[in-house]
């Protein structure tokens, strides 16, 4: 369970001026998150993902074929998604939740995000990505979403636009709703993403922003 | 059920074949030549891209579709849904070598972001370059009339990310211009004109711009102003403050650029600037300045108490990158330091008291830790600030826990002369790692080796056995606070009434202040009285998570210690970890891993300074007297015992005596006597073949070294020979009992011959020597094998060799 402490780097890292400054997102997903105390309900699936520009690698100078980079890419993508699910489990299962949690309820109300089960974890250099990178996530009921950051983003930011996406996402897919099914909607996830994430640049959109944006939305795409 | 429908879909995209991906490629190839493609089309389009997802490996998609998937991004535009989904299958199935895509034809920015996106994802950084080209081409040519740019702004921002050094610099001065106009002079409509006017309100007239409390805004725009209907520069203005931290540090505002040629050429082009030119500073110094007032500008707009939730959670991530845009600006141009310290200092004391903002702290502190001397001051209040208060009360936010450690990680470095501090406040940091192990156990492995120095290593080691122990004190404090509207999610599985109450007993009051506490106290007091009070918290799973990473911080923490640990140090510690050994708190399961790693702990110290079973021999003798540890499998005492047989030696310690020897003797004697010989019972577990093994070893190296003691273990070893009696004690079973069997034999022979004995069980110093290995009388591999063909000859002798196997 909890392999990948070992593989942490150690080195320590630099003031932020001694990086890369990058400062946008990497990667988005969307995960499947199992029962915190069920074993054995299947695996954990990435319902999609979405890469914002490949991380190049100069200092490679092996020829990559194309197959190997993509296949390293999906890799990655599935390292995160299972790290994410697996820390938001153990905090369920910390806050002693109970598995009904994760059913959509019958009722028409919003899903209260601000409670959901949220955190951040370190994603070390060379683990899985080149760069040292941080996972910011949020589970909300069979859910989990993720922006994977470059390191020294502006973390709240993240996560108000990780509540943002994951609440319009809701909302637009109707992924609540019995029968609605995320893995034939990605014209929507990407029109979400488009807007509300451009490039995995993360914006400061106030409320009427939002709400704007999600107007333009709604005329572009049509449910 | 849901998860049981994705799951099949999931499984079908994965199982499409070959010859039936062709011919949905192909179905979806007629869809898309269609003169107005439809929602069949985009039906298909979903699906091809759920196939081509859904898998890791390679998809291979015919040429011609993937031909009309790249047509249908360029000119004429088609339905967004289609362009989306076309542009997201070419991502999927990047790295595609001879991808015909291209940006140089398309002229609209919605488009072109949009093949961007496919280009981008490519990997290579030529195409990354003339992306970034082409995006400059159409930012610049537009029209003041014409589409926005908006869609073009994030691409710029992802490109210098790339591929840093992209832009050319009259590009980078001609963005940095734009920049600072968009962030300083969007337009504030002052609401509806005033009666009387000549103009009628335009159609589509913004209503006034307000602030986030809903008065109407009197200043310049920012992303905390907020408009009812956001006409185009408000939005660039928007877009500009997203991007403006990475271009500041990427976009590189390089060296002046002397030639004004692309000041005039920027001022031309810029559809925005004809309010704004000042035409004095470099554009690079403009933006500065510009970026400089739209931060002062935040942190002013963030005293206002927002209407909306939203819009306050958006006012607390303003504050964390206005002071990172400070801290830029300040490095690049330290002119800005002092104007920037003045508006920081009154922040930080604004903020003091208020819980809501607590990680603009950690930026904040950051910042005043970074600017050297001419911050001094103001960095060490508000470290103390920060380490002092913040752990205590905020350890149950998932996400100001893991912000604060990568605080702690980056800011050594700069701490200096305020490390201290940081050690000091370890107590307050385990709080964080105790309430949140999963998420900070890797980063606290990392900042071990900085919080622990010979003054702290004592307590840390304590504080680190009793981490599970912290985590159900804070569970406990938890529950029984008042602030119920504070209160994080916990395990409401544990009724309340079960807690225990501490408050009644004011020794246990002080003890559990004392587990509680947020600064090192120099004096770690026994916490054993406590475990039973938090015994009903043991079984929490958050008590168990934390649990299961304290071998892990451990480790690291005596991997810290020994690189700089004396030899007074070490004796503490040892003296410690053996102490300690029995006395944990009782999560299941939690004893008998950190036993384990104690006892390689406990060995290597002893590797490292010999004279420690000297020194320690009361603690030692007492140990083994008791049998402690037994219970938890033993692996602390088999150490123990290894390592008197390894170290109490004249030849390690002068100060050992034969009286010490014999004493030692007696005891593991009676020990072994014990563990073999009675029969099983509740009291005394079933005893681990290592310890059997270890203790008839140890025994044997010491007889070794004290001969009169030969004849009595050879007795015992002769006992110990016959599997069957052993057996008889009952307390080991059958497989095991030949190991021990034929170690028992192979001692037997070498106590055989006294001298044979002493060499191989108390080998000299002088065998490290290279003489040993290269001297071909005296190399050690010679004496190794004469001894072996010894032991192995008695050994091949006995009739035990032929017994059936039982």
């Amino acid at each position: 369970m909890i392999s990948w402490f070992h593989a942490q780097s150690l080195r320590h890292t630099g003031h932020t001026a001694s990086h890369p400054p990058g400062a946008m997102v990497h990667a988005f997903l969307i995960h499947t998150l199992r029962a915190p105390h069920a074993e054995d309900s299947g695996l954990c699936r990435v319902l999609y993902s979405c890469v914002f520009g490949a991380e190049s690698s100069p200092d490679d100078p092996r020829p990559h074929g194309a197959e190997r980079d993509r296949l390293l890419r999906k890799e990655q993508i599935l390292a995160v998604a299972r790290q994410a699910e697996t820390m938001c489990r153990l905090q369920q299962q910390a806050s002693g939740r109970p598995a009904a949690d994760l059913q959509p309820q019958p009722s028409d109300e919003p899903v209260p995000l601000h409670e959901a089960p949220r955190g951040a974890f370190r994603l070390a250099a060379g683990d899985p990505f080149r760069e040292p990178r941080t996972a910011v996530w949020l589970g909300v009921l069979s859910f989990g979403f993720a922006l994977v950051l470059d390191a020294h983003e502006n973390l709240l930011l993240a996560e108000n636009t990780l509540r943002l996406l994951a609440r319009l996402l809701l909302d637009h897919l109707r992924l609540l709703t019995p029968g609605t099914n995320l893995l034939l909607r990605a014209d929507r996830i990407e029109g979400i993403l488009t807007r509300f994430l451009p490039h995995g640049q993360l914006l400061f959109l106030n409320d009427q922003f939002v709400q704007s944006l999600e107007k333009e939305f709604s005329a572009a795409l049509p449910r | 059920m849901a998860a049981a429908g994705t799951e099949r879909l999931l499984r079908q995209a994965r199982e499409v074949r070959d010859e039936e991906l062709g011919q949905f490629c192909a179905r979806a190839s007629a869809l898309l030549r269609t003169e107005e493609p439809g929602p069949e089309a985009v039906d298909a389009l979903r699906r091809l891209f759920l196939i081509v997802a859904a898998t890791k490996y390679g998809r291979k998609l015919e040429d011609e579709c993937v031909d009309l998937l790249q047509t249908a991004l360029g000119p004429p535009p088609r339905p967004e849904p289609l362009q989306l989904l076309c542009a997201a299958i070419l991502r999927e199935t990047a790295p595609r070598p001879g991808l015909s895509l291209s940006c140089d034809c398309v002229q609209s920015p919605r488009q072109l972001s949009l093949v961007a996106s496919v280009l981008l994802a490519q990997g290579d950084r030529r195409q990354v370059r003339s992306v970034g080209q082409r995006v400059f081409q159409v930012l610049e040519s537009r029209q003041p009339e014409g589409p926005s740019a908006r869609p073009l702004l994030p691409v710029v921002s992802k490109v210098a990310s790339l591929a840093p050094g992209s832009f050319r610099e009259d590009q980078a001065n001609l963005l940095s211009k734009r920049l600072a106009d968009w962030l300083r002079y969007a337009s504030v409509p002052q609401g509806p004109a005033p009666s009387g006017g000549f103009f009628t309100p335009r159609a589509r007239q913004p209503g006034p711009v307000t602030e986030v409390d809903g008065a109407v805004a009197t200043d310049f725009f920012t992303v905390l102003s907020t408009a009812q209907r956001a006409t185009e520069d408000q939005w660039l203005n928007v877009q500009a403050f997203s991007m403006l931290r990475a271009w500041l540090q990427l976009g590189g505002p390089g060296a002046p650029d002397t030639d004004d040629r692309s000041e005039q050429e920027g001022s031309s082009l810029s559809v925005l600037s004809a309010a704004a030119s000042t035409g004095r500073l470099l554009p690079p110094e403009r933006l500065r300045e510009k970026a400089f007032q739209y931060c002062q500008r935040l942190v002013e707009q963030s005293t206002r108490r927002a209407l909306r939730r939203a819009d306050a959670d958006l006012q607390k991530a303003c504050l964390v990158e206005a002071v990172l845009v400070l801290d830029v600006l300040c490095r690049q141009d330290p002119s800005f330091l002092y104007r920037t310290l003045s508006c920081l200092k009154a922040l930080q004391a604004r903020l003091n008291g208020d819980p809501a903002c607590v990680r603009v702290l950690l930026p904040l502190a950051q910042f005043f830790l970074g600017h050297g001397e001419a911050a001094a001051v103001d960095a060490e209040a508000v470290c103390r600030q920060v380490f002092g208060r913040v752990p205590a009360e905020h350890f149950h936010s998932p996400m100001l826990a893991f912000e604060f450690v990568q605080f702690c990680r980056d800011s050594l470095p700069l701490l200096g002369r305020h490390l201290g501090l940081l050690r000091r406040s370890f107590p307050g940091l385990l709080q964080l790692l105790a309430w949140n192990s999963p998420a900070l156990t890797a980063e606290f492995v990392a900042l071990l080796p900085a919080l622990v120095d010979a003054s702290t290593a004592v307590e840390l080691l304590h504080a680190l056995l009793d981490l599970p122990c912290l985590t159900a004190a804070l569970d406990l404090q938890l529950r029984l606070s008042p602030a119920a509207s504070e209160r994080p999610l916990w395990d409401a599985s544990l009724r309340t009434a079960s807690c225990p109450d501490a408050s009644q007993d004011p020794q246990l009051q002080g003890r559990l202040q004392h587990l509680l506490r947020t600064e090192a106290s120099g004096a770690p007091e026994r916490l054993a009285p406590l475990y039973p009070l938090l015994q009903p918290m043991a079984g929490c799973a958050r008590v168990l998570q934390c649990a299961e990473a304290v071998p892990t911080l451990l480790r690291a923490f005596f991997s810290a210690v020994t690189q700089f640990a004396d030899g007074a140090l070490t004796n503490q510690l040892a003296r410690l970890l053996l102490e300690r050994s029995d006395s944990l708190y009782p999560v299941p399961g939690y004893e008998a891993r950190v036993h384990q790693v104690l006892s390689a702990q406990f060995l290597g110290l002893c590797q490292q300074r010999p004279c420690l079973v000297v020194e320690l021999a009361k603690e030692l003798l007492a140990l083994v007297g008791s049998g402690g540890g037994l219970r938890s499998g033993g692996s602390v005492l088999t150490s123990a015992v290894w390592a008197v047989g390894e170290y109490l030696a004249v030849s390690w310690d002068r100060r050992c005596t034969a009286d010490q020897i014999n004493k030692f003797f007696e005891v593991l004697e009676a020990l072994l006597f014990e563990v073999t010989q009675s029969r099983p019972s509740a009291t005394l577990p079933q005893c681990p073949p290592q310890l059997v093994t270890a203790l008839m070893t140890t025994l044997t190296k010491l007889a070794s070294r004290s001969q009169d003691l030969i004849p009595r273990v050879s007795l015992f070893l002769s006992k110990m020979r016959t599997p069957a009696q052993s057996a008889a004690g009952g307390a080991l079973c059958c497989r095991e009992d030949e190991g021990v069997g034929t170690r028992a034999t192979e001692l037997l022979n070498l106590l055989k011959m006294p001298s044979v004995a002493q060499f191989v069980l108390t080998p000299g110093l002088e065998v490290a020597a290279p003489r040993y290995h290269r001297d071909t009388n005296t190399a050690l591999p010679l004496a190794l094998r004469a001894v072996s063909r010894l032991v192995e000859r008695e050994a091949g002798l006995l009739p035990a060799e032929g017994r059936p196997p039982g």
